[in-house]
């Protein structure tokens, strides 16, 4: 004999999701084409999709900048960014700024002066402070202060991450509190 | 996050009969706040038409020396165009004083009229909130308001509006264009936004369905005599506790034409045109400065931890008049890192 409650109707039908549709990203110089759902983010299409974990997931409401990515040249919070609206665009990960054979000058800048401790917002950090290269707009030490305060690092290691990014910015050279520019050898900064 | 569909409009016509055809649609521009209130569940599309394709990110002047924003342009190109620099420093200064560059390099112009209050009961779906759930009760009156207004507020809401560029498109007295199912309309800027009243759901004058397609700037851009203060509880990366944006035109010491507007007080950009009559005509002194800011505050009422607001308020105008007179010469785009308090 069955069961009434298993006959009796369980109400309305859930509402359908809305279908997944084939999506081309075109990442690192490749395209790449993936089924996504409408509400997948950039970050997640990258990290869960397409199996590029360089992108951090740290708050994912834009406010912490691990997940930074450059679209067209310009650096985003990819938490944000539904992935389905970003097929056209030209997206760079950290994967696509440089890797252990070819590091770019911000990576080996940032090991250089040991800008990180647990490295988890480096990769935001290093896609940022390139966003912030290809603006053209920071010179000194607190305009890169203020435009890399998208980007948190729960470690507190900013002196370094500031001292790496001016390097760079400045051919090797870095601006000191006066205002003029020196150059620095290419080592770790001591802990202060 | 709810489902939803999504279309991928090419025009401005077809978003709004996409829109239009689909209950519970919302545009979707650069999706720094919607995205971020849609993962809060605050708000619950289910159907959005995305705006990327629109062509409406182009800046450029208009016949009579104005310039327009194209609704899709972005906060950070906005700031950085060179005709926004040279002629409405106002502007670029106040954008930048904003959220942070990857926020800036997504959001865009039209969106940043249209971003929702930070005030924190409206995304706390544990708490009441009469703009997120009307009718349910305004948490923050007896709550944690030390973020919340002090001018124009009202029993069911005392949230405040938390753009900084609508404040220098209040003071520099902007034209928002729209396009809806009814056709195209302009509204000025001081009209776009509104008080909360017992319908603070709405946070604005838009029809149902209507787009917002550009802004425009009227010719005046003030840029010999400005100033853009924004008071924060750190120096960057914060909203305003309270902005003032000025806009003046000196003849000498004689201030010709004023225009202020204010941030973080109220559920608008707050503008107060008596208040600017005062400074025409006369010339510039602490004393008239300090006349005006306790003319804007003279309706002012503060609860149980924002009242510092209203001092700070007044405050801020006098300091602010007193930056804008003494301009010699614009300053550059980046002088907002040397402005902060």
């Amino acid at each position: 004999m069955s069961s009434p409650f298993i006959q009796a109707p369980l109400g309305p039908p859930a509402p359908a999701l809305a279908p997944a549709q084939a999506v081309t990203l075109h990442i690192n110089g490749e395209d790449r084409t993936i089924q996504l759902a409408p509400w997948t983010s950039l970050l997640d299409a990258l990290r869960e999709y397409l199996d590029l974990t360089g992108t951090k997931k740290g708050c994912d409401h834009g406010q912490c900048g691990a997940c930074t990515v450059l679209v067209d040249g310009k650096r985003i919070n990819s938490c944000l960014a539904l992935a389905t609206v970003y097929q056209g665009k030209q997206i760079t990960t950290i994967e696509g700024i440089g890797g252990e054979d070819n590091l770019s000058p911000l990576q080996q800048a940032f090991i250089d002066h040991d800008a990180f401790q647990c490295g988890y917002c480096t990769p935001g950090q290093i896609c940022s402070a390139q966003g912030l290269i290809n603006e053209g707009r920071a010179k000194t030490a607190d305009e890169v202060r203020e435009l890399m305060s998208g980007n948190l690092c729960r470690c507190g290691a900013y002196t370094n991450i500031l001292s790496a990014v001016m390097e760079v910015l400045h051919d090797g050279q870095v601006v000191v509190d006066n205002g003029t520019l020196v150059t620095i050898p290419m080592q770790p900064t001591k802990a202060i | 996050m709810n489902s939803f569909t999504l279309t991928q409009a090419a025009a401005a016509d077809e978003a709004v009969r996409d829109f239009a055809g689909h209950a519970g649609a919302a545009y979707l521009g650069g999706g720094t706040n919607l995205i971020d209130l849609m993962k809060e569940n605050v708000a619950r599309p289910t159907h959005l038409t995305s705006l990327g394709h629109l062509p409406l990110g182009d800046i450029s002047s208009l016949p009579e020396g104005g310039l327009r924003l194209g609704a899709l342009a972005t906060n950070a190109d906005t700031a950085w165009h060179p005709e926004v620099e040279k002629r409405y420093p106002l502007l670029s200064q106040t954008i930048l004083a904003g959220a942070t560059p990857q926020l800036r390099n997504m959001a865009t112009d039209g969106g940043n009229l249209l971003q929702r209050t930070r005030c924190y009961y409206f995304s706390d779906l544990a708490t009441p909130c009469n703009k997120r759930e009307p009718g349910s009760g305004c948490a923050a009156l007896h709550g944690q308001n030390r973020v919340c207004g002090v001018l124009g507020t009202s029993e069911s809401c005392i949230a405040t509006h938390p753009s900084d560029m609508c404040v220098a498109l209040a003071a520099l007295e902007a034209v928002v264009r729209v396009q809806g199912p009814d056709g195209e309309r302009s509204i000025k800027f001081e009209d776009f936004h509104r008080l909360p009243g017992n319908t603070p759901q709405f946070d604005n004058t838009l029809k149902a369905g209507e787009l917002v397609t550009a802004i425009d700037l009227p010719a005046q851009g003030y840029a010999s005599n400005f100033t853009y203060l924004k008071l924060r509880d750190r120096s960057s990366y914060a909203f305003a506790l309270v902005s003032v944006a000025v806009g003046l035109e000196m003849e000498g010491n004689t201030i010709k034409k004023a225009r202020f507007a204010l941030g973080g007080v109220a559920h608008k950009p707050w503008r107060d045109p008596a208040a600017e009559q005062l400074l025409e005509g006369q010339p510039a002194s602490p004393d008239l400065f300090r006349q005006v800011a306790a003319k804007v505050f003279a309706s002012a009422k503060g609860y149980e931890f924002n009242s510092f607001k209203i001092e700070l308020g007044k405050r801020a105008i006098v300091r602010a008049l007193k930056q804008a007179t003494e301009m010699s010469q614009p300053l550059d785009s980046n002088a907002f890192l040397n402005s902060n308090p």
